[in-house]
């Protein structure tokens, strides 16, 4: 019943897909930080920032979110690894050649960040502007302002967003499959699949272990949701 | 930046430009056509077939296009390969294209997402107009097609414009079951000329005309809309 290929060991392919599945896993969160901190900063210059700034981070939002992610990923992974290499050269230390894992975490990261402004801007934006004023009232510094009032203010309004983003940068990571330079599910399966060429089964699996990755983090997400919005009424 | 190649391949890049418009409006007609039943029936219909559209949803948006594209192409069609009566049939020059199954795989899967916004849209609308609907005497197939579909969509337009947008940012992967697209297209001039900047800027510009564009559209459509707010 159980098809020998998916068995673990040197006959089937069971070990790779997990193995690929971990490095999906590692993928995505890692992109999803870098994202997370480049959305922090991005929201950060639309809100606070002076007009060079904020042009900057528009252009940014706007380009990467107008623009297909696979044409993106590719773009980015050849001008990056092009660039990273160029300046190992520059500094003397020769060229660079970067692991595939690394860029395209990166690439995913950059790609992330701009998805990321938006959303955090707009949690921050919902804060009332009242609550912001009374803690500056109060006499809270701009930090004490953000980590007492904004942040823990802005949390459900943006979890939803981030949420969103997390299972998106799950299955974007399949994209990097167009670079061949990673190791992660969607390249493991394409081998196996190519190897064995039972696409069909090897296809289905894949997309089991995807729908698991994203039923788990719906769990989870719901969990840290609920806890965010504790103490405030329910939404309708 | 070295743009010799562009008068060469420009004829490939239109080409290109009019495959991918026609995936996104193909794919887009049929998965909203699907996603009005797949909405619906989690709304009034019976608890089973609500279920299954339930889970249809989840699993479309849980799992990446690119597997579901895959899946189809090389998954689905060598299965279809391994029946000769069908290799004979007329069907086979379209069952053998990366165009149709990336199609199939982007309406399924945008019906999946859109499904989900219109289980939305059908709830959004007051419980009054459609008792006033059935109070006139209409059958429930005029109630949908005269009230509840209409109100239903014009409460979603713009969401709908988004996701047209997300539809046309999956296109490109069409380009990897072999479909020559706009991406596609800047693809071959990479393989075959080894310049890989010039030809990948110049479509990353034509997908934000496109998405400016369908941006434009749906404001339009939105603003023929007589509304009161």
């Amino acid at each position: 019943m159980f098809p020998s290929v998916l068995e673990f060991g040197k006959t089937g392919f069971g070990d790779e897909l997990a193995r690929g599945a971990l490095s999906t896993l590692l993928i995505a969160a890692s992109s999803f930080i870098i994202g997370l901190v480049l959305g922090q900063l991005g929201a950060a210059a639309k809100l606070y920032g002076g007009p060079a700034s904020r042009f900057i981070a528009n252009i940014y939002t706007t380009v990467i979110r107008a623009v297909p992610e696979l044409v993106l990923i590719l773009l980015l992974f050849f001008a990056g690894t092009k660039g990273i290499s160029a300046l190992g050269v520059a500094v003397g230390y020769g060229p660079v050649d970067i692991n595939g894992t690394f860029a395209a975490i990166l690439v995913l990261g950059f790609v992330q960040g701009a998805y990321a402004t938006e959303v955090i801007r707009g949690a921050i934006q919902a804060v009332p502007v009242g609550q912001i004023e009374a803690a500056r009232a109060f006499g809270m510094s701009g930090t004490q302002v953000f980590t007492r009032v904004i942040l823990p203010a802005m949390l459900p309004n943006a979890i939803p967003g981030l949420a969103n983003l997390w299972l998106v940068v799950i299955k974007d990571t399949a994209l990097i499959t167009v670079t061949g330079a990673s190791a992660e599910l969607a390249q493991m399966t394409k081998n196996a699949a190519g190897f064995t060429k039972r696409y069909f089964l090897f296809y289905f699996v894949s997309g089991c272990i995807y729908l698991a990755m994203t039923l788990v983090s719906n769990y989870f997400i719901s969990r840290l949701e609920a806890y965010v919005r504790r103490g405030q009424p329910k939404l309708a | 930046m070295d743009w010799s190649w562009l008068p060469k391949y420009l004829p490939m890049l239109l080409q290109g430009l009019s495959i991918t418009i026609q995936i996104l409006v193909i794919s887009m007609v049929l998965g909203l056509t699907l996603a009005v039943p797949i909405g619906l029936v989690q709304v009034t219909g019976p608890k089973w077939l609500s279920r299954i559209a339930q889970a249809y949803c989840t699993v479309m948006r849980g799992t990446p296009l690119l597997i579901q594209l895959y899946l189809f192409y090389y998954g689905v069609g060598s299965i279809l390969a391994t029946f000769p009566e069908l290799r004979q049939s007329i069907f086979w020059p379209i069952l053998r294209e990366g165009y149709f199954y990336a199609i199939l795989a982007f309406a399924l899967n945008e019906a999946g997402y859109a499904g989900e916004i219109m289980r939305g849209a059908f709830l959004s609308v007051p419980k009054g107009e459609l008792e006033a609907a059935r109070a006139f005497g209409m059958t429930p197939f005029q109630v949908l097609r005269r009230v509840w579909l209409p109100r239903a969509l014009r409460n979603v337009l713009p969401t709908l414009g988004g996701e047209t947008i997300l539809t046309l940012k999956s296109t490109p992967l069409a380009a990897l079951v072999t479909v020559v697209d706009l991406f596609g297209a800047a693809d071959r001039v990479r393989q075959e000329t080894y310049i890989i900047y010039p030809p990948l800027l110049l479509v990353m510009a034509i997908y934000m005309i496109l998405t400016f564009i369908i941006t434009r559209a749906f404001a339009v459509v939105e603003k023929q809309i007589p509304s009161r707010r």
